[in-house]
């Protein structure tokens, strides 16, 4: 059997935990009735999301006039949503995808739900690029299709079409990957069923899983592959995001610095969304036991660890800002003309919110406090979000021209829109933990011998005499210690 | 002699690998193994062949990469060239630089997606399939072996017999 380092603290916590009360536990809001608290948050969630696709679909009848868009503020909220949306979809690639490759066994209890909230991330992402092109129905356009302009081509030199291809690459393999890992733990949804139409739903779901020794071996070979190649897709994407800008020749969008900066501003903001997220669900579907404080905790490091390297890109670009001397860098987002000018209050909530903020996890007893932590990771959601309204709105308000800088104010079309995003965000999260196996509850049982506290503590002469494997072993062996949950006849 | 398939039901992975290892050494040859989850280092004890998944990843990666250079050659070079912001498309090498991200891109969207097909598949594991998985509860807690009499020289009663050396908790046969 194989044991991890005594001194590696237990991922899954408890002494009576078995295989089947793994299933049990994690199977329990599919197989029961909804509780009262998912009903009040999806009551929330639907009315919010009509709202929004209410504004959506006043915004195309009538225009993007109705943002409080002007000349000189081309991009506002829509772009900042959506760079923010797309920021938090990378935790979830993060913990599925190069956590896997790092051999990261906390992984296991989080990487469904974080991936879910990629994918539903970016599914809102996503919907902002297109309702920000005023006439959606034209979208195709993106794509380099025959057309009748004597075929005149998408242009491939631009990021803002390699983030075309980003995007819709980034969504459908973290579906890919979120689905295929999903196969197993909806097969044993499907076996579990008693209900003829969940029975049904599931069985289409699992698609005929059975879960033989080469379908396993061909599950994990291509779990590995696939997190190889969403490693780099993950880094690429947001790269390419950060690209749109720093292509450009705004001041304070026009930086070298941009892709690594914007990649580590993705992870942090998506694993302060997976905090906010986890917090709650683990403590209202009990299953505290398998995402633990020490969870919590790793996670809180990488944010540590994304939040400095954050810190030491704004501090990079205040510095080179003032360095240059160039006078139109005076203005941009961090510099002492930002943090005195009329966006003084969106440059101080940043530094507060990312900078700041986030510090007061290198304190241990911060970083596994819940409330601590759901109270940082909330203000990081935000900041994170100030810093893309920053990029984008300070630095276009101040641009070569003193006579075209102009103030943003956003409409109730702005909020009504981004608000709406979230409960629409809501609506998908919240199905996801009612309907589907929230953790990989399969993979999560590879690692129960190896990392839960009651192995952890068990000697070899009891493991043996918990597991014996030959008949004539327990003869041998003190009675008792073969039996425990193997009363049940099968089928 | 007949061939009798017969399903050894363990309750645990570890045993069950222990019991493998001891069968095989009995010369008895384990079809198929079905559990909820993959059982680490059993591939070799069974007799399986490593996957050749990987492979097709790369193929299929390289047909993407392949196909998207083309595709841009195509559009930006061939097909209508375009002079850009001063930035003129005259030959793929000039260009290749600003292809390198829908290259990759392209080539990652292939790779994962003509991977995935493939997997799904040689696992013959479609929306509408059928399980064939002999006990619903090889995908919560229990782990199953199948062996066939016919595949090794001794009688299905000698196969018992030893399975039954092994902590099985049921025989089954049929």
């Amino acid at each position: 059997m194989h044991k991890e380092a005594a001194i590696r603290e237990p991922l899954i916590l408890g002494d009576d935990v078995t295989y089947s009360k793994i299933t049990e536990d994690v199977l329990h809001a599919i197989e029961h009735e909804p509780t009262k608290l998912w009903k009040v948050l999806m009551t929330i969630a639907t009315i919010t999301a009509i709202w929004g696709v209410g504004c959506i679909l006043y915004l195309l009848g009538t225009g993007i006039g109705t943002w409080g868009l002007n000349n000189t503020m081309g991009w506002a909220w829509d772009i900042t949503n959506f760079v923010w949306w797309v920021g938090i979809g990378h935790a979830g690639t993060l913990i599925s995808a190069v956590l896997l490759l790092f051999r990261q066994k906390w992984r296991m209890a989080i990487n469904r739900p974080a991936e879910a909230m990629t994918i539903f991330a970016v599914f809102m992402a996503g919907t902002f690029p297109m309702i920000h092109m005023g006439r959606v129905w034209m979208a195709y356009w993106v794509f380099p299709l025959p057309n009748q302009f004597g075929s005149l081509w998408v242009n491939f030199n631009s990021p803002l079409l390699w983030d075309v291809f980003a995007i819709s690459t980034y969504i459908s393999v973290s579906l890919v990957f979120w689905y295929i890992g999903l196969i197993p733990d909806f097969a044993t949804v499907r076996d579990r069923a008693s209900r003829p139409v969940q029975k049904l739903m599931y069985s289409l779901m699992s698609f005929g899983w059975t879960g033989n020794a080469k379908a396993w071996q061909r599950f994990e070979e291509v779990s590995l592959v696939l997190a190889g190649l969403a490693t780099p897709l993950v880094f690429s994407v947001h790269s390419i995001v950060s690209m749109d800008f720093a292509t450009s020749v705004v001041p304070g969008w026009h930086s070298t610095i941009f892709p690594p900066y914007f990649v580590a501003g993705a992870v942090f903001s998506g694993f302060a969304m997976v905090q906010t997220l986890m917090l709650i669900a683990r403590k209202a579907m009990k299953l505290e036991y398998i995402i633990t404080v020490k969870h919590i905790e790793y996670m809180n490091i990488v944010i540590i660890v994304t939040g400095g390297i954050v810190g030491v890109a704004y501090c990079t670009e205040f510095f080179i800002g003032w360095y240059t001397g160039v006078q139109y860098e005076s203005y941009v987002y961090m510099s002492a003309g930002a943090a005195t000018g009329p966006y003084a209050w969106a440059f101080w909530s940043l530094i507060f919110c990312n900078f700041i903020n986030p510090a007061f996890l290198w304190f241990k007893k911060i970083r596994t406090s819940l409330t601590a932590t759901f109270i940082i990771a909330l203000i990081i959601n935000i900041g994170m979000w100030f810093e893309r309204f920053d990029i984008i709105v300070t630095c276009l308000s101040r641009d070569y021209l003193p006579s075209t800088w102009r103030m943003f104010f956003p409409t109730w079309v702005d909020l009504g829109v981004f608000i709406g995003t979230l409960g629409i965000f809501s609506i998908f999260y919240l199905m996801f933990l009612k309907y589907f196996p929230v953790l990989a509850l399969n993979e999560v049982k590879t690692i129960l011998k190896s990392s839960g506290e009651r192995y952890k503590n068990m000697s070899d002469e009891e493991f043996k005499q918990l597991h014996p494997v030959f008949k004539k072993d327990i003869k041998s062996a003190p009675a008792g210690s073969k039996s425990e949950s193997d009363n049940n006849e099968e089928k | 002699m007949s061939d009798k398939t017969i399903y050894a039901i363990y309750d645990d992975d570890y045993v069950l690998l222990e019991s493998a290892k001891h069968l095989v050494s009995k010369g008895i040859h384990i079809r198929d193994v079905f559990s909820p989850f993959p059982i680490h280092g059993l591939d070799p004890v069974i007799g399986l062949a490593r996957t050749r998944i990987a492979i097709t990843a790369f193929i299929y990666g390289m047909i993407g990469v392949s196909l998207a250079l083309t595709g841009m050659w195509f559009f930006m070079i061939h097909d209508w060239p375009l002079n850009i912001g001063g930035k003129p498309n005259f030959s793929l090498l000039t260009n290749i630089p600003t292809f390198v991200p829908v290259t990759f891109e392209f080539g990652v969207l292939c790779a994962a997606h003509g991977m995935a097909i493939t997997y799904m598949l040689r696992n013959w594991t479609l929306p509408g399939f059928k399980a064939k998985n002999p006990y619903p509860r090889t995908t919560d807690d229990r782990f199953v072996m199948e062996i066939h009499a016919s595949d090794s020289e001794l009688s299905a009663e000698e196969i018992k017999a030893f399975i039954d050396e092994t902590c099985v908790l049921e025989i089954d046969e049929k």
